[in-house]
């Protein structure tokens, strides 16, 4: 198959994400795009600069839970430079003097508290009408209704249960009053498109993907609870024919999402992505 | 914490030839009436083609077990999506499989109220369908409605499961039954299916496996069905059109940003823009990371064109070959669906989305109305929810578009009421409305035939500010783009209309409030009207203001120094009043009041001329499309 032929499955994929970057620049007021740094992520810059002729034309917001991995943040330093990024770093430091942490909260709370409320802060300060996303159908069930623009309320509230119609390429183009809508490039792809993407056009990433001494990371969260998965795949090429053949879900490493059985229903009704 | 499985060799040899078929996902939506057996035919297809995550299926198995539940195939859909934990009302979702062919993404839009807006995201989307029919049942209601759905959103691969063959004996003549009526009504809707498969969903018969019950069936399984479906998407045999998403300008370069959604475009191709019909040639494809430039983009392709002339060109416009362009018109008939919780009614205003277009819209006729689930004809004054209707559309603004048999991305729209979208459509025919019209002609019919509400620009500023620099740029760029323009310029007026006028205070005065008085009856007549006057006095120029209320009314004040302005003195007047030879002369012997809150403040110093023009026309078409006219005729 050919790399550049219009028609392969990748390039569609990107096609049409570039398409979702252009249609929400086009639409918002204020657009911001929250960085966690992981695969996902720095795919979304790579499609936002293709998507804008190489340039990120909306700043990054990067929150920061102090407990990454110290790869990821020498990842940043390096990744902000190499694609002229525009970063807010926020940190919710009135948390942390309270003492929310891994070692005496539970993850959900952690998660809470030193994710989504400096994430919905910024959202006050900011005052952004589109976030962009970088969420895919394939990641998780309650991720599997989500549309390409989806409206969120002034609370940061999801309404499941009544969302706008989308067809044709046409999206929400309103966000509700005082709140934001949630624009979504990489609802389409999977996780192995995601890799054959990076793998195709060298997409920086940190190299935790890969495995050292028999396990690595598949997907990337705080510290004390992102585990790793046994994996002999060293490189990209091997991650590729693993994540071919396994069956075992993306996010078994992330222990938020499996407190309890609607944890992940209970994180993104309160506005977690 | 989870351990992932090393792969068999010869599992690894499959899925690496699998991958190497056909990368391209395809979508399918799976539809039928409801308790035809959709759920139970999705938990074993997935079952069937090994696409279930590890230990599902034992999972499900102990539920049912714990709950005292004979185990069943919709149960494993309904666990895939978590409905029963979760206690979400179903939406749209995606469920994803693999054959040794290809990969698939199943649209799954189950539900009963708000179905037909879950079928639509879904469908909308879909390239094929599958559509059951319960053997023992037969044709139903939904049956029907579905497959009328179908042929309405475009969806044209169309296979039919008679399902549930089991309960039926596995009997031919039942399933040549059905097949023979249901053809005859997929043909009253212009619709074919590609195959009938009998199948028992419940015991895997005809899915991935053959049934050894039915002999008879020579034709493909489900799989195998789908397998020969091909990808309908691909449009680049059709004329080109490229609708504009944005003007890019981040840089030193000037980027027109758009998907190519039927066609091909390449590097030295005459284009020309709709509505508005001015053309140009592509210079470049600016794709990052270059430096190496495509040859051409095909459908579904993003184009970043640079072009060889600066002409106005913005979002909404369709570029095509000149060959063979778009329609433009502002009426068509068309078919729509309707979603809202209010009825659509005529007469009222809703936004029409049509590929990157956003015009106001109003539904001029109703012709017929169909209520979805019946399919029976509805007489009413107004269209309600999930009906469909055939109505006559008037768009304030011309529109570029083509039919729907023509070329489906360009002959369907949405229709949006504040912010929200409530229904689409697609275009039948052009319309051209022919009654009579009695009485005088009223300012909504100038409006709707100029296609847009008329406006007073009135720029302001000192002798040499640039105003008629700026307004003659401005009125260029509206009378190419399809506006009524005319510019009232202070100087052409003092050679005639104001002969009579000196540059006494009282004779200012009078020049503005003249000026005022033409540029209304230029807005009258249903154009943009651009004055150009210093109108030093703030009294005066709220004077005019006042009196041109019942216009949009936008003061640009041209704002230069006064040294930069006698530095120019393009007219030498500043020259001359310096030597005395001019009285009472704006900035030199006379005040200039500046404007406190001008709609637009123009900083000459601080800005290029097409900055500034730029600024303008953003003003102007706030403006405009903030005037949410009632563009009944």
């Amino acid at each position: 198959m050919s790399r550049n032929a219009q028609n392969d499955h990748l390039t569609r994929l990107e096609q049409t994400s570039i398409h979702v970057f252009r249609e929400a620049f086009a639409n918002f007021r204020s657009v911001c795009m929250p960085w966690s740094m992981g695969k996902d992520s720095n795919v979304l810059i790579w499609l936002a600069r293709k998507a804008f002729c190489g340039k990120i034309p909306f700043p990054l917001l990067h929150i920061d839970t102090t407990y990454e991995f110290p790869e990821m943040y020498e990842f940043r330093e390096k990744a902000k430079a190499i694609h002229g990024i525009d970063l807010i770093v926020r940190i919710n430091e009135d948390a942390i003097r309270r003492g929310i942490g891994y070692a005496t909260h539970d993850p959900v709370t952690v998660t809470h508290e030193l994710k989504t409320v400096p994430f919905k802060a910024a959202i006050d300060e900011f005052k952004w009408d589109a976030l962009v996303t970088g969420i895919r159908r394939d990641e998780d069930p309650t991720r599997a209704k989500e549309r390409w623009f989806s409206p969120r309320s002034a609370e940061g509230n999801w309404d499941y249960k009544d969302q706008p119609p989308e067809f044709w390429g046409q999206f929400a183009s309103v966000a509700p009053e005082g709140g934001h809508v949630r624009v979504q490039p990489l609802l389409e792809w999977t996780e192995l498109d995601i890799w054959e993407y990076i793998r195709r056009e060298n997409i920086p990433n940190p190299t935790l993907y890969f495995a050292r001494n028999g396990k690595r990371f598949r997907s990337l969260g705080c510290h004390p609870i992102t585990h790793p998965v046994d994996s002999p795949a060293s490189n990209i090429d091997e991650v590729i024919e693993e994540l071919k053949l396994t069956k075992v879900s993306e996010r078994a490493g992330r222990a938020q999402d499996h407190v309890g059985r609607n944890s992940m229903q209970e994180l993104r009704a309160k506005g977690f992505m | 914490m989870s351990t992932s499985s090393l792969p068999s060799p010869a599992a690894a040899q499959a899925a690496a030839q699998a991958a190497a078929e056909d990368q391209r996902k395809m979508h399918v939506v799976v539809v039928g009436h409801v308790d035809h057996g959709k759920s139970t035919f999705v938990g074993r297809l997935l079952n069937d083609t090994d696409s279930l995550p590890n230990g599902k299926i034992e999972q499900v198995r102990k539920n049912c077990a714990a709950e005292g539940m004979e185990f069943e195939y919709a149960f494993l859909l309904d666990a895939l999506i978590e409905e029963q934990e979760q206690n979400i009302t179903i939406d749209t979702t995606r469920i994803f499989f693999r054959t040794t062919q290809r990969a698939y993404a199943i649209i799954d839009a189950p539900g009963h109220k708000e179905f037909l807006k879950n079928m639509v995201t879904g469908a909308a989307s879909a390239s094929a369908a599958l559509l059951l029919i319960d053997a023992k049942e037969g044709v139903m209601d939904q049956s029907r409605r579905h497959a009328f759905l179908l042929s309405l959103l475009g969806v044209k691969q169309l296979v039919v499961l008679v399902n549930k063959m089991d309960l039926v004996q596995h009997s031919q003549e039942t399933y040549d039954k059905i097949r023979t009526e249901y053809t005859a009504f997929l043909k009253s809707l212009g619709l074919h299916a590609v195959h009938f498969i009998p199948i028992a969903a419940k015991h895997g018969e005809n899915i991935v496996n053959r049934s050894t019950k039915m002999a008879w069936w020579t034709g493909p399984t489900v799989t195998e069905a789908l397998d020969g479906f091909a990808h309908e998407d691909d449009l680049t045999g059709l004329p080109l059109r490229l609708p504009v998403s944005d003007i890019y300008r981040f840089d030193h370069r000037r980027i027109i940003a758009g998907r190519v959604e039927a066609g091909a475009v390449r590097p030295g191709d005459e284009l020309i823009f709709q509505p508005g019909g001015r053309r140009s040639t592509v210079r470049t494809f600016e794709d990052w990371p270059g430096p190496e430039s495509r040859a051409v983009v095909g459908t579904g392709g993003s184009a970043s064109v640079t072009l060889s002339e600066q002409i106005f060109v913005e979002r909404g416009q369709v570029a095509s070959h000149p060959s063979n362009q778009p329609r433009v018109g502002r009426e068509f008939r068309a078919r729509i669906f309707w979603l809202g919780k209010e009825p659509l009614v005529p007469k009222k205003t809703y936004k029409l989305r049509l590929l990157t277009q956003n015009v106001d819209a109003v539904i001029a006729r109703i012709e017929k109305i169909t209520d979805a689930s019946t399919l029976e004809s509805i007489q009413a004054d107004s269209v309600p929810r999930d009906s469909i209707c055939e109505v006559v559309v008037r768009t304030t603004h011309p529109v570029a578009f083509d039919l729907h048999h023509e070329c489906a991305v360009t002959g369907r729209f949405a229709l949006e009421e504040a912010g929200r979208i409530h229904g689409g459509g697609i275009i039948l025919d052009a319309h051209k409305e022919q009654s009579a019209r009695e009485g005088k002609v009223t300012a909504a019919e100038r409006g709707a035939r100029s296609g847009h509400a008329p406006a007073v620009l009135w720029f302001t500023g000192l002798s040499g500010s640039g105003k008629s620099t700026i307004a003659e740029l401005v009125e260029r760029r509206l009378f190419d783009a399809g506006r009524q323009v005319f510019r009232v310029d202070g100087d052409d007026l003092r050679t005639a209309l104001n002969r009579d006028l000196g540059f006494s205070a009282v004779d200012r005065a009078e020049s503005v409030r003249r000026a005022s008085a033409v540029a209304g009856l230029f807005a009258n007549a249903g154009h943009i009207s651009l004055v150009t006057l210093i109108a030093p006095l703030a009294a005066d120029r709220a004077k005019a203001r006042a009196a041109l209320s019942n216009h949009a009314f936008i003061e640009v004040f041209v704002d230069a120094p006064l040294d930069v302005c006698e530095q120019r003195d393009v007219k030498g007047l500043y020259a001359k009043a310096r030597r005395g030879e001019i009285a009472e002369f704006t900035g030199i012997s006379s005040p200039y009041e500046a404007p406190e809150s001008p709609e637009v403040h123009i900083r000459t110093d601080k800005l290029t001329t097409d900055q500034a023009v730029d600024l303008v026309l953003d003003a102007l078409d706030k403006v405009l499309r903030s005037k949410a006219e009632d563009w009944e005729v």
